[in-house]
């Protein structure tokens, strides 16, 4: 007879554990962002008019549909971990793999952004910056560059996370529900970034 | 209600946040427009949290540690803003 050497009394309290883990982790990426998040809201409250007429410089509505492309995304990573939970494998795969083609799809739209706003001469990059005059629209472009590029980094690393996921569950009769959950978690969160970053960033009036 | 039927519901309330929030940047200017935009943005997250987060089905101590990262931004926040308010 095998002793069981879990630290939990049962299934409940060990994803309990499970999902704080990925919580408290969760925590360290929402004070990331939030650094930015104050830098933002100090350069608004030193320059408010400077800062509005900055904000109106970027593309709204391809941030409007990116928004729309990434709450979709969500819905679909919500909708792979009621299919994991109920034990369809190749359902959630299928779904994760929505998942990842709306992610690639706003970065794709992103890029497109980023290279409309180069030419514009608002991307404070080399060779792209010809139309940067002001110091506050240098912090105001940094602060957008900063900011958006972080957050596409971490959807990059989503995009692999859940296509990973996806490949493993492909054949799947069965699925464990957890790491499907805990990447759901992270996806999830990722989207919550950019649903403050679009108002922050794009409609400052 | 089915979990497939609230989820799909939940998507939807977003998107209607979203429209909501870039109507109201054409109409507001100056802190009502920044209260509203900020508003639905908070709105947006608490639905992405309590549903697609499972948050609605979790125990308060795990709703607690969820949300406490936004309790320590509020500190960094009233910190950082005295320095420029004084």
């Amino acid at each position: 007879m095998t002793e069981s050497v879990s630290p939990y009394t049962d299934r409940r309290q060990r994803h309990a554990a499970d999902m704080m883990g990925m919580y408290l982790f969760l925590g360290t990426e929402i004070m990331l962002f939030g650094g930015l998040f104050a830098a933002m809201a100090l350069t608004r409250l030193q320059h408010p008019a400077e800062y509005v007429a900055h904000s109106r410089e970027l593309h709204l509505w391809i941030g409007a549909w990116n928004t729309v492309i990434l709450l979709t995304s969500s819905l679909f990573a919500a909708l792979a971990v009621h299919a994991a939970r109920e034990g369809a494998g190749r359902a959630a795969a299928r779904w994760l793999g929505a998942t990842a083609a709306f992610g690639l799809g706003f970065l794709a739209l992103k890029a497109t952004e980023y290279t409309l706003e180069f030419r514009e001469g608002l991307l404070p990059v080399t060779g792209g910056d010809g139309a940067l005059s002001e110091p506050v629209q240098r912090l105001f472009m940094h602060l957008y560059l900063v900011s958006t590029g972080l957050h596409a980094v971490h959807l990059t690393i989503g995009i692999c996370v859940v296509t990973g996921l996806a490949w493993r569950l492909r054949r799947a009769e069965s699925a464990r529900a957890i790491p499907v959950e805990i990447t759901g978690l992270y996806w999830h969160l990722i989207d919550v970034v950019w649903v403050f970053l679009y108002p922050v960033l794009y409609l400052a009036r | 209600m089915s979990v497939t039927r609230l989820l799909v519901l939940t998507w939807a309330a977003l998107l209607l946040l979203l429209a909501l929030t870039v109507a109201a940047s054409f109409l507001l200017v100056g802190p009502p427009s920044l209260a509203a935009g900020i508003g639905i943005a908070a709105a947006k997250a608490a639905l992405i949290f309590w549903v697609f987060m499972h948050l609605r089905e979790d125990t308060g101590l795990l709703r607690v540690v969820a949300i406490a990262a936004f309790a320590w931004l509020g500190i960094l926040f009233a910190l950082g803003g005295l320095a420029y308010l004084g």
